[in-house]
């Protein structure tokens, strides 16, 4: 019985333990909340933050940090330039880890501490998803570079996130673009695809390609799939150059891609290879080699190669500043800084209402990635670029309006 | 055909998990402890052989070498530092640290690089043969012609040679092989050489062979190399050469089934069956539960 | 009579702990971004203390919690989003079948010993993981959106049940069962302890507060995904259980306090985090091989002087 009791006065203490924690960072936590609150509220009258809530580190750092480059190339011109309607710009970055729950509580630490004025949001559908949420019951405007799933602005009972845009295109967009393509410029009958399946993205790609090339006439002759990190796809390929294709669609990112047309091409896979925006990474050339690249298309926001003039003036600033070819990841961030800007402008203030109006009001915006209008799902409608891969070049193919 | 192509792409995947279930092994028989870190001094090799050709302009081999000279020293010092003090330690605390020792290599390794992938450049010509309708290429019969060399090396060392003699009774009792006279901390750190040499061999190898190569990039063949280890009977070198191959064939053909979503689960069942079946493995001995 | 009453001034305590943190929030004294950290510490306080019970107290070597956390997020996530059920009764889906998973992951433990039982539980988390990735109806990769239903209340409720639970459990017959297994196995079979009865229960338990973690885990992110409880979640877990001391109820919960406190004044640095982290685990394990706490927990340090304070 003596036992007994100790024991449940262990329980007890143990409770009381957690009690003492938990209390005692309930008050640091408090402590801090103040001096921030102080501290944003005196100097945000002569700035302007803009919040990003980026992949620099983890499995897609090279998107959220290219957008991150993107994006701060943009905001050093606009400051240069005098600022937002007089008001200088701050870009404030924040780390989400390529990770969910990192991208949730980044976006409230962005808008509660921060308290940014609009949010440049993930790079990847999913981790939008996680901020999303967030945005609208802040009230901040947020803009995805390359957040390209249909439901990141468009909930599953067909409410749109009212503070949620974005500056690229969407991917049912993407696979019809490239469905159309292989198509009437490659003559593709018999089709094969070859998607990542641990991405939504990719599958997303997949699903539209699909249904475009079967009302084209064509048939999918093998439909496989592979999962992101995975090394070796020689069974699949083997699998799919049994089929017989005469054209392979492989919606996925440069990682595994370039592994994959290394691999079909070792395999005696000839056909062309087609993929999108996700491809497009100086690695991709390492990894496949430049000869395995030939013949391979992909759909894209933009090309450096583009001889429009505005898109070479941005190529040459980023060298300037980078010293590498701005990649599409890399226009797309400087694009939402040149979106939101914009919207601000229009809107004639800060208030989160009023700019999220001026994003959804926009028409005919030119950017680098192209000129555009937003529609009622606050998508941008905006033409795509094919490009295709030449000794380990991209040159410009053809511009697809939609 | 088709099949045979399978085969083909079956064994050369193998061969890898082979070549890295191999230290791991000879790990696992002398000290008993599941070294996490191996699939990271793996990646290490891997790395160290990328440098070695890309910056240095080195050739494969006098990449492999020095890729495997400093996978050894690297493993002499985890052990040293790491594994040393725990010998006499819980199971579990020794195998903490190792999963420590693996998150700290990639950590640090992601810390000073970035976790971004590189590209192995090309230094191996690469053919494709072609035997009834299979494709075959150079690389993968060099890569298992390496691994049975190995294999076979490495059984003479440990059957025929005085290190070898000493590893087999470090592992079989460590307390009566001191006692008679034999060094067990020299003869564990040569254990460790051996295999991490291995572990950075096969890092060369698989970036030669698959291109890509980073920080993470030993997690996952890694665990399948304890896997083939585990199903070839741990502490068995023909065990892991066995082990590995089986497996790689076994993923091929799940892939080929068209179910290659569920590949990495195929292993892990494999892993169970076989812990649960006959935890000795396929070529393992029976040992009793001593009191 | 005297230390009933102790008990339950303490429960008393809590209650009254859990008020004033609501009324800060309702007063908007604490603000989102501290109440999603209190929330992020509720969760892995439950996390650490689930796996506490199978690790510290029966000694059973698993490093696949994260596996049973994402059971019990995805059935709470399909009884909210596709069924349209409460929450509450959704927790309580999440944990029941992550339970059952526990269950099914218990028996083969049965044969298995140390480090081959740790691999086998990281084998069945990823198998777990891979069928989620490659079921539609729950989103495969692209994974589920799910309304934010978490807040305070429900985590505070569950960190409170958990821990009373656990205490107690650990302080009954059955508790003393499951150490007996964790200091000498054979030994405890040959006094005629129903070994494989134990561990079996203290997986399930383990995995059904696993279980509501996820359900509250799934509900306060908006998003989940497979990749979310990959082998990396589940070592952050065990950093709880080993830091705190294998063995040691409070020294997981503080462990889990401190290590959220830390994530979030570090996630700017993510990789030093992580360095951190793993050397911290290093240098514990060799200088310290049972946690900083070992298996006493914080309450008796301030026993000293008392008789026979090592035992429990």
């Amino acid at each position: 019985m003596a036992e007994k009791k100790t024991l449940k006065r262990f329980a007890s203490l143990f409770l009381a333990s957690t009690l003492i924690a938990g209390a005692l960072a309930a008050c640091s936590n408090e402590g801090t909340t103040k001096e921030s609150g102080g501290s944003s509220s005196s100097e945000s009258s002569d700035v302007i933050k803009i919040g990003a809530n980026l992949e620099l580190s983890g499995p897609v750092a090279s998107y959220g940090s290219s957008i991150g480059d993107g994006a701060e190339l943009a905001v050093e011109e606009i400051n240069a330039a005098g600022g937002i309607d007089g008001k200088q710009v701050e870009l404030v970055k924040v780390d989400n880890k390529s990770d969910n729950a990192e991208a949730t509580n980044a976006a409230i630490k962005l808008a509660t501490q921060d308290k940014v004025t609009a949010m440049i949001a993930p790079a990847t559908s999913g981790n939008v998803i996680a901020t999303a949420q967030i945005a609208n019951q802040n009230k901040i405007p947020t803009v995805t570079a390359s957040g390209t799933a249909p439901n990141v602005t468009e909930n599953a009972d067909g409410t749109i996130n009212d503070y949620v845009f974005r500056t690229c295109f969407i991917d049912p967009f993407q696979g019809v673009v490239a469905a159309n393509f292989a198509t009437s410029e490659l003559g593709a009958k018999n089709v094969a695809i070859y998607a990542d399946n641990a991405s939504d993205y990719a599958k997303g790609l997949a699903a539209s390609f699909k249904e475009q090339i079967e009302a084209n006439g064509g048939t999918v002759v093998a439909e496989e799939a592979y999962v992101a990190d995975d090394t070796d796809f020689k069974s699949t390929l083997t699998r799919i150059k049994s089929a017989n294709p005469d054209f392979v669609f492989i919606p996925g990112y440069y990682e595994e891609v370039g592994l994959i047309v290394k691999q079909a091409r070792e395999l005696g896979i000839e056909a062309p290879l087609m993929g999108a925006d996700g491809w497009d990474s100086p690695t991709l050339v390492e990894l496949a080699g430049a000869e395995a690249l030939n013949n391979t298309f992909i759909t894209n926001h933009y090309s450096s190669q583009d001889p429009d003039e505005t898109i070479q003036g941005f190529v040459d600033a980023f060298e300037a500043k980078f010293s590498e070819a701005p990649n599409a990841f890399h226009a797309l961030g400087y694009d939402t800084v040149y979106y939101l800007k914009d919207a601000i402008e229009r809107a004639g203030s800060t208030d989160g209402e009023a700019i999220q109006k001026a994003l959804a009001e926009t028409k005919d915006l030119s950017l680098i990635t192209g000129t555009f209008s937003v529609d009622e799902k606050h998508n941008p409608v905006k033409s795509a670029t094919v490009l295709e891969y030449v000794d380990g070049n991209q040159e410009f193919n053809s511009k697809v309006n939609p | 055909m088709e099949w045979l192509q399978q085969l083909v792409n079956g064994i050369s995947l193998g061969s890898i998990y082979a070549l890295i279930a191999l230290g791991y092994t000879m790990v696992y028989g002398i000290i008993k402890l599941i070294n996490f870190a191996h699939g990271d001094v793996f990646m290490l090799g891997a790395f160290i052989g990328f440098y070695a050709i890309a910056r240095w302009d080195l050739g494969f081999f006098p990449a492999l070498i020095i890729a495997m000279l400093l996978c050894a020293i690297i493993g002499v010092i985890i052990e040293r530092v790491a594994y040393k003090r725990l010998r006499n330690a819980t199971r579990i605390a020794a195998l903490i640290t190792a999963i420590g020792v693996s998150l700290l290599i990639e950590n640090t390794v992601i810390y000073f690089r970035g976790a971004s992938p590189e590209a192995y450049p090309e230094v191996l010509s690469n053919k494709s043969i072609s035997i009834f309708g299979a494709n075959i290429s150079s690389q993968s019969i060099m890569i298992l012609g390496v691994t049975i060399v190995l294999m076979i090396l490495l059984q003479f060392i440990v059957h025929k040679t005085k290190i070898g003699k000493a590893m087999r009774a470090v592992s079989h009792d460590p307390d009566a092989a001191r006692l008679m006279g034999i060094n067990v901390d020299n003869t564990i750190s040569a254990t460790f050489a051996i295999g991490s040499a291995l572990a950075g061999a096969a890092g060369v190898i698989f970036g030669v062979y698959y291109t890509r190569i980073d920080p993470l990039m030993g997690v996952l063949p890694g665990l399948k190399a304890f896997v083939a280890a585990v199903l070839g009977g741990i502490g068995s070198i023909p065990g892991a050469m066995v082990g590995g191959l089986v497996l790689g064939v076994v993923e091929t053909v799940v892939s080929a089934l068209g179910y290659s979503l569920w590949r990495d689960a195929a292993a892990f069942v494999i892993l169970i069956l076989i812990l649960i079946l006959k935890p000795s493995g396929i070529f393992g001995k029976n040992t009793r539960e001593k009191v | 009579m005297k230390k009933s009453k102790v008990f339950w001034g303490l429960c008393l305590l809590a209650i009254i702990f859990y008020a004033v943190v609501q009324v800060m929030i309702s007063g908007g004294i604490l603000d989102m971004y501290y109440q999603s950290i209190l929330i992020q510490m509720c969760i892995n306080i439950m996390l650490a203390v689930s796996l506490h019970i199978i690790i510290g107290i029966t000694g059973q070597f698993s490093i696949g919690h994260a596996g049973f956390m994402a059971v019990g997020a995805y059935f709470s996530a399909i009884a909210t989003m596709k069924l349209g059920l409460p929450f509450p009764v959704a927790i309580l889906i999440g944990a029941i079948v992550a339970a059952l998973a526990g269950l099914l992951v218990g028996i083969p433990s049965l044969r298995l010993k140390g480090d081959y039982l740790a691999i086998a539980t990281l084998g069945f988390a990823e198998i777990i993981r891979i069928i989620f990735l490659n079921v539609d109806y729950v989103g495969g990769a692209a994974g589920m959106v799910i309304t934010n239903l978490s807040n305070w209340t429900y985590a505070f409720m569950g960190v409170f049940v958990t821990i009373l639970v656990i205490a107690n459990f650990t302080n009954s017959r059955h508790g003393r069962g499951c150490i007996s297994i964790r200091e000498d196995e054979i030994a405890a079979d040959a006094m005629g302890i129903n070994t494989t009865y134990y561990k079996v229960v203290a997986f399930t338990i383990g995995s059904f507060f696993a279980g509501v973690a996820g359900a509250i885990y799934a509900h306060n992110f908006f998003i989940i995904q497979p990749t979310t409880f990959g082998f990396l979640k589940s070592f952050d877990i065990l950093i709880y259980v080993v830091l705190g001391g294998l063995g040691s109820l409070s020294g997981s919960v503080i462990a889990a306090i401190f290590l959220t406190v830390v994530s979030a004044y570090l996630s700017g640095y993510p990789e030093e985090r992580m360095i951190i982290y793993s050397l911290v685990l290093i240098i514990v394990m060799l200088y310290r091989p049972t946690g900083l706490l070992g298996t006493k927990e914080i309450t008796s340090l301030f026993k000293f002087g008392k008789r026979g304070g090592s035992k429990v």
